[in-house]
């Protein structure tokens, strides 16, 4: 069958993506299918999903892997990358809220969802031509109808980009982008705390010992290897980081 | 003997006078300016020095250590207190700033692990700010206010010395680690006090006035060199709410130093 499908993202993307699939998307409520195939940038081009969702093998692209380049801009694409999947995710979390989302978590989630798509759009403009292509984004582990799903993938993409920016500053040259990485990364642990307290209410969790170390004080920082190894399962497209700078000591 | 003398206890017209007195006239000439800022730089700028210690750390280095540290003591002697004041805190509120506190505690330790004999010592504070808070530790809306201005403070401190740090990975990585937990806090006591979690524009929300320089310069929306208003149809509140904005030491240290015991 072959569905035209409207992009629901807020973004730019609003070209009509051609979407084919042998199979039909029984277990989807269709508009959350729809939006997990025209996130991600992925524009106009027929995008072919065979077997794509419900856990089944998805095809493997027939476009090569992207790579993210090499110095301070090959860390910016990586934090481009990142910042498009938390964009593409929370996109989907307000296009097709999940049951009994309360007023107080939609606002939440909607913020984030514009903060996420600021950082994607400033990445994407400050890079220009030497920004990585939009990436295809592979949902199918999260139920979007599910508060504890969406919640707590949130909470994993949400520290996963602090431990990211956390770990990528030492690898930027200049001063220049490592305060844009500040920037970012304090509201990415804004945005980390406030859906850990969505969680678990007033608790010690929004700042857990199981992120924020309880004898240093220090919350996480990791490598792009790490970072893009626990992306890796929400992300379709090949990325490969072999360029990137690596930490001196 | 110079440690003993705390980042902010410089402004005290008797620690300048005592530090002036034995130094030469360029040091004792800005130390007398008057000016908490410069006051501050030139009393740092002489640390790495004056201070022995840990000799493998560049003095300006160990300045932004201490800085932070002195930042760290303030926040933890905030939090110790409160947590051990009777009918401040409400029982549902006691987990968060338990966490809190402990973190400022690690992150005391922390920094003066690093930076050994050169640690400054901590100054005295008085958290009424001369009167201005006068309930900070028995009304807790007082607390929380205090509270935010102080986390929120912290973020943008940090912030604004991580280029100073580029030239040693490893403690520009703890300072980074200690700012994303700094952000953590503010969020939460931010939400405490039923402010959105993020700043939006320079708004200091329903904080008071005299808190209003820990907000100032939060709603640029210039990012790397691009003005970013009417990005992908978004919001202004949105565009300034998704960047956290630095402060210069010079900021923070006017802001921190109201809490100065005088």
């Amino acid at each position: 069958m072959e569905i035209n499908v409207k992009s629901l993202t807020t973004d730019n993307n609003s070209e009509t993506a051609k979407i084919s699939s042998r199979r039909t998307f029984l277990k989807w409520s269709s508009a959350a299918a729809l939006a997990a195939l025209a996130f991600g940038a992925i524009g106009p081009e027929k995008f072919v999903a065979n077997d794509a969702f419900l856990g089944l093998p998805i095809e493997p692209l027939a476009q090569g892997a992207v790579d993210l380049g090499k110095g301070d801009i090959g860390i910016l694409n990586y934090a481009y990358a990142l910042e498009q999947l938390e964009a593409a995710f929370y996109t989907q979390v307000i296009s097709t809220k999940f049951n009994r989302m309360t007023s107080a978590e939609s606002a939440i989630l909607t913020d984030i969802r514009d903060h996420e798509i600021a950082h994607r759009e400033f990445f994407k403009v400050a890079l220009g031509k030497k920004a990585i292509p939009g990436l295809q984004v592979n949902f199918t582990s999260i139920d979007f109808g599910s508060r504890e799903s969406v919640l707590g993938t949130a909470k994993t993409f949400e520290d996963l980009g602090v431990s990211a920016y956390n770990g990528a500053g030492q690898l930027l040259k200049k001063g220049e982008y490592l305060l844009l990485a500040g920037k970012i990364v304090s509201v990415e642990a804004r945005h980390a705390a406030s859906i850990r307290d969505l969680l678990q209410p007033m608790s010690s969790y929004f700042s857990g010992d199981d992120v924020t170390d309880p004898n240093t004080g220090l919350d996480m920082a990791k490598m792009p290897s790490e970072v893009l190894a626990a992306a890796g399962p929400f992300i379709r497209t090949r990325i490969t980081a072999n360029n990137l700078p690596r930490p001196k000591m | 003997m110079d440690n003993n003398i705390s980042l902010l206890e410089t402004v005290e017209p008797d620690i300048i006078g005592e530090m002036t007195a034995r130094r030469g006239p360029i040091e004792k000439a800005k130390a007398m300016t008057g000016v908490l800022g410069s006051t501050i730089i030139s009393f740092g700028a002489l640390a790495g020095s004056a201070f022995g210690g840990d000799k493998k750390l560049p003095g300006k280095i160990v300045d932004v250590l201490n800085f932070a540290l002195t930042l760290e003591y303030l926040e933890d002697d905030f939090y110790r207190t409160a947590v051990g004041s009777s009918n401040l805190i409400p029982r549902e509120a006691r987990d968060v700033f338990g966490q809190i506190s402990k973190h400022e505690t690690a992150h005391v330790a922390l920094l003066k692990s690093v930076l050994g004999s050169k640690a400054v010592a901590k100054p005295q504070f008085d958290f009424t700010a001369g009167g201005a808070f006068g309930d900070v530790f028995s009304n807790y809306q007082t607390f929380l206010a205090v509270s935010q201005a102080l986390e929120d403070t912290g973020v943008r401190a940090y912030k604004g010395q991580a280029g100073n740090l580029q030239d040693n990975a490893k403690i520009l990585t703890v300072a980074l680690q200690i700012h994303s937990v700094e952000a953590r806090h503010a969020a939460q006591v931010r939400r405490l006090r039923g402010e959105k979690g993020w700043i939006t524009n320079d708004s200091r929300g329903s904080l008071p006035a005299p808190t209003q320089a820990v907000y100032n310069g939060e709603g640029n929306a210039m990012q790397g060199g691009a003005n970013l208003a009417g990005l992908a149809g978004l919001s202004n509140d949105a565009i300034t709410e998704a960047f956290d904005e630095p402060l210069t030491k010079d900021e923070v240290l006017k802001i921190a130093g109201l809490f100065l015991r005088k």
